[in-house]
């Protein structure tokens, strides 16, 4: 075993490791539905949402660690990032780590948060960086796709048998309450804003609720109430689940430090 | 000096274009327009590529096969770097590229969607419907959004019954 790697409390570095870690580990529910899949073309689709999330998470740990490397800490590379720190330094939110759990919860999840990166993904390709808006300018275009076939699925189970519905329904109000944490700002949007990094996260709230306006609609699926629980996986405090989920991803590179294809 | 390094990067591109991409042998690099620029230096020759998608597992080959053209070719040393801006689009697929999808079998992206806000298709609102690469008709269906490559989606044809795959306009 190797210990973990140490990363520096700078709100720039942070807002990009939300984001990657946001992709790295929806890539890694994503990934647990190869062979799994209840359809064999839904299989292919989740496996490749998951290497366009994995593949986006690894840009952004890339120019993450040389962020590190800038405000006073050690430069990293990404799967240094990936695999080497511990829980309370992943900063996803905590909707992204939840377990899979049923097909219709995975099509609620990838609706809400393909819609939210892709929102996220117009507003970056204006970063001040020039890194992160490339990767935006790229990414956009991936989380369109993975937001148009998430839309299909969530009309086609909210509006389909009573079962299908019976499940969307329940995923649905499970997941919402994990929502508000997409949309609060802290320290670290007024940094990014400040330094044209990208957008609070609060500014993406009005146009994501009109995006699920319309599928949930649509779905013939009720928008839940707002919540008044707070997840606060962006603060690096986790749900049960991320440690298991930890142990299975870091497994390789702490038990075979430096491994390599 | 400027004719011997024209001549250089001339045959880069010539090379290159005999360089297959692992998951579409049909094409070269060229012809799915990876290639952004061939760069002449001092200390050699730098081949500047845009990858296709974040997570595409074939853009280490492709680099890889890249460097061993261009070495193999005699034409010196040779690095290659990745150029993320502007964002790959099928659009950059030469028209002699579509050609070869056709021939090949995948039916060719039509134009990319456009850059600004692209608003949500609901089920049932029918796509434009992918000619068929066999037999051209344009009763056709999606199977699946998602192919064998992150690039492509698979389609059928009614009338001549046959699957195909459909490079995907991005």
């Amino acid at each position: 075993m190797i210990s973990s790697i140490k990363i520096p409390a700078a709100p720039e570095l942070t807002y990009l490791l939300r984001l990657a870690d946001t992709c790295l580990i929806l890539g890694q529910r994503l990934g647990e539905w190869c062979g799994h899949a209840p359809i064999l073309e839904e299989d292919i689709a989740l496996s490749n949402m998951a290497l366009d999330l994995i593949g986006q998470s690894r840009a952004l740990l890339t120019l993450a660690g040389q962020h590190s490397g800038k405000c006073g800490g050690e430069g990293y590379d990404e799967d240094q990032l990936a695999f080497l720190r511990d829980e309370i330094d992943y900063r996803n939110v905590t909707l992204a780590e939840l377990p899979r759990g049923d097909f219709a919860f995975t099509v609620l999840r990838n609706l809400m948060l393909s819609t939210w990166l892709k929102l996220m993904w117009e507003r970056l390709r204006d970063s001040s960086d020039a890194e992160l808006a490339a990767i935006a300018g790229k990414a956009l275009k991936e989380a369109r796709y993975h937001q148009q076939h998430a839309a299909d699925w969530a009309v086609r189970l909210g509006d389909g048998t009573d079962e299908s519905r019976r499940r969307s329904e329940a995923a649905l109000a499970t997941l919402w309450l994990y929502t508000p944490e997409l949309f609060e700002d802290d320290a670290v949007d007024a940094a990014a804003t400040a330094a044209g990094l990208g957008p609070a996260w609060s500014q993406l709230h009005e146009p994501w609720l009109a995006e699920m306006d319309e599928v949930l609609g649509e779905a013939k699926l009720a928008v839940p109430p707002a919540p008044t629980f707070r997840s606060t996986g962006k603060r690096g405090l986790h749900s049960e689940h991320m440690g298991y989920l930890l142990a299975e991803m870091q497994y390789l590179q702490r038990a075979y430090p430096g491994g390599a294809w | 000096m400027s004719t011997v390094a024209a001549s250089r990067i001339d045959s880069a591109w010539s090379t290159l274009n005999e360089v297959l991409d692992p998951e579409v042998p049909a094409l070269s690099v060229v012809d799915l327009g990876l290639v952004r620029e061939v760069i002449e230096h001092d200390d050699g020759l730098e081949i500047v590529l845009t990858p296709t998608y974040s997570g595409c597992p074939a853009t280490e080959v492709i680099e890889q096969s890249v460097l061993d053209a261009i070495a193999a070719a005699g034409l010196g040393p040779a690095r290659v770097t990745m150029r993320r801006a502007p964002a790959w689009s099928s659009d950059w697929i030469s028209a002699e590229g579509k050609r070869k999808l056709l021939e090949y079998g995948i039916a060719p992206p039509g134009p990319a969607l456009a850059d600004g806000a692209v608003p949500i298709r609901i089920v049932g609102r029918r796509q434009a419907a992918v000619p068929c690469p066999r037999c051209a008709s344009v009763h056709t269906e999606r199977l699946s959004a998602f192919g064998s490559t992150a690039c492509k989606s698979l389609h059928r044809c009614l009338d001549c019954r046959e699957p195909f795959e459909h490079f995907k306009p991005i």
